[in-house]
């Protein structure tokens, strides 16, 4: 038995080496062909120049204004989205745990929704209300936060959903009601530091959707990072790709972070239930 | 849970007379919820329902069939057909070289090093999607791509052909890229729940390896990894900013016919079309999630 145990980790091993030799390839090739692209010189040298540019703020905002203006656009919309959907999300969801659970069915299916619905079918539907949106609100890209809190709904829903189910929302609520708390007391000072982690995951997720996303921006014509850097491409290919790397590194280091705070509840391993 | 309803105020002594207030301040609890629907509601159900309503109304308001009939026409059939070719392919290219890679981090030590870098890593790609990685492959394949001048220059071959890049084979390549690492973060789970006790004893009765794969290995993962091809299904289906970027001329696939139709919309009743085109979406993505729904159930009867 213990030859055919150990013959068998053998053969898994080396399954194991060309499966995931071959998988690092394919994921990395793309990504270090950005880099190769983007420090092409002429006649075959290398050159900084592009990143260069990159970094230096008054060039790019003089050179690449299209660039600049969607950088400008998701940053504002990143925060605005995060808030919006903690402003939206945390007391509905302590709520509905307190005082409605028996709807608490509902109120999940609803932020599961955007999951169904594909973006490019929301953005058709979206037009009219944007239409009263832009009215109301004047034609800014950073409307676009309330479609991306609806995009963010059902990541941000999962993350909070865990975080509230690790602790007793009910007896902290009550023992700051006897103390003399009112709600927003009891929101911003008893389950906001409670849900740390939680928060932090939804926040590091919308961010990250919200820095990638193009459809809705682009089909409501306003401007975000991708859009920006969809328009650059038409006229400085090197230039576009570079951005493109370094947005996608950016979402990579939040994504790694994000792992790093979800890594610290402890991994829930598949255990015999009693 | 019913306690806990219960738990503030004194225990129930006179229904008669406590029955009212308790369900008025259910009522008023319900205020709670107003303003989280009202804002679904304006920015979830309305579009939804503007898109249904609207795939059987006419350019004058009148209810019509006439954007349903558009969908039989040759070009839209053939687009519905291309976006469900890509996204069966794609989905079943990423969930056998998905699982195959869940499969060697499982077998690896479970808490090692292995297994939390190739998750991270999975999650993170998973997300890579949209008009960067649609560039990402333009660095590597494009006309002047590093792959393309690489071939070109060392073995005289040209890799680009005609451009299949901006075409549906192209598609089908970048979205792999995004597929695989989903089928890891999705099938892991079910891997998982494979217990070592089941192949020991297995092996206690003598079988052979094949015969624990044939009698309990996939018949336990099968509704799982089905389950999993359905969701990388919808996934690509609903995928639209990599297309988007990557195809520049002409519509193949079902979302880039829906821009056509939005960016188009001078043209009388190409609006409505473009709502049928959408609801035609949302039935195949809900057909979809709803056998990922019933499979999962499954799953977790063995597997959870």
């Amino acid at each position: 038995m213990a030859g055919v145990t150990s013959r068998r980790r053998r053969r898994q091993r080396v399954l194991r080496w060309v499966v995931l030799g071959t998988a690092t390839v394919f994921f990395v090739l793309p990504m270090f062909a950005m880099l190769e692209f983007t420090t092409r010189g002429m006649n075959g040298t290398r050159t900084l120049q592009t990143w260069r540019t990159l970094f230096d703020v008054p060039l790019l905002r003089a050179n690449y204004p299209e660039l600049w203006v969607g950088l400008k656009a998701s940053a504002g919309l990143a925060v605005l989205t995060v808030v919006l959907m903690l402003v939206l999300l945390v007391p509905t969801m302590t709520w509905v745990r307190l005082r409605l659970p028996q709807l608490s069915r509902l109120v999940e299916f609803l932020c599961l929704l955007p999951l169904i619905l594909p973006a490019i079918v929301i953005v058709v539907g979206l037009a009219p209300v944007y239409a009263w949106v832009v009215y109301l609100l004047g034609d800014s890209s950073l409307t676009l936060t309330f479609a991306y809190t609806i995009l963010v709904l059902p990541y941000a829903y999962r993350a909070l959903d865990a975080g509230l189910s690790s602790i007793d929302v009910r007896t902290l609520s009550e023992a700051a009601r006897s103390l003399g708390a009112g709600w927003g007391t009891i929101m911003v000072r008893i389950v906001l530091p409670n849900l740390r982690n939680a928060v932090l995951s939804a926040a590091f997720l919308s961010v990250a959707l919200v820095l990638g996303e193009f459809t809705i921006a682009s089909l409501l014509n306003q401007s975000n990072l991708q859009v920006g850097i969809n328009l650059l491409s038409k006229r400085n290919a090197s230039m576009s790709i570079a951005v493109s790397f370094a947005a996608l590194a950016f979402a990579f280091i939040l994504l790694f972070l994000l792992s790093l705070v979800g890594g610290r509840r402890g991994t829930r391993t598949a255990e015999e239930p009693a | 849970m019913t306690e806990s309803l219960l738990s503030p105020g004194p225990p129930v002594t006179d229904g008669g007379t406590r029955a009212l207030p308790r369900r008025l301040r259910h009522w008023s609890s319900l205020l709670g919820l107003v303003p989280f629907l009202v804002y679904v509601g304006i920015f979830l159900a309305v579009p939804t329902i503007v898109v249904v309503l609207g795939a059987f109304g006419g350019p004058d308001g009148r209810p019509t069939l006439g954007n349903v009939d558009a969908l039989t026409t040759p070009t839209i059939i053939n687009a519905f057909v291309r976006s469900i070719t890509l996204s069966g392919v794609t989905a079943v290219l990423g969930a056998v070289a998905g699982a195959l890679i869940a499969y060697t981090v499982v077998t690896a030590r479970a808490d090692g090093m292995l297994r939390r870098s190739v998750s991270s890593a999975s999650g993170v790609l998973a997300q890579f999607g949209g008009v960067t990685l649609a560039f990402a492959f333009l660095a590597t394949l494009g006309f002047n791509g590093f792959l393309t001048v690489f071939f070109q220059d060392h073995f005289g071959i040209n890799i680009t052909g005609s451009g299949w890049l901006y075409a549906l084979p192209g598609l089908m390549l970048v979205y792999t890229y995004f597929q695989i690492p989903l089928m890891v973060i999705v099938f892991l789970p079910a891997l998982d729940g494979l217990r070592p006790q089941w192949r020991e004893a297995a092996e206690g009765l003598g079988g052979s390896t094949w015969q624990y794969w044939r009698h309990v290995g996939i018949p336990l993962l099968a509704p799982s990894f089905l389950g999993s091809t359905l969701l990388l299904f919808a996934n690509a289906f609903s995928a639209y900013a990599t297309a988007a970027a990557l195809v520049s001329q002409g519509s193949p696939i079902v979302p880039l016919k829906i821009r056509e139709a939005i960016t188009s919309e001078v043209i009388l009743g190409q609006a409505n079309v473009g709502k049928a085109l959408a609801l035609g979406m949302i039935v195949v993505v809900a057909v979809v999630m709803f056998g990922y729904a019933r499979l999962q159930r499954r799953t977790a009867r063995w597997l959870g």
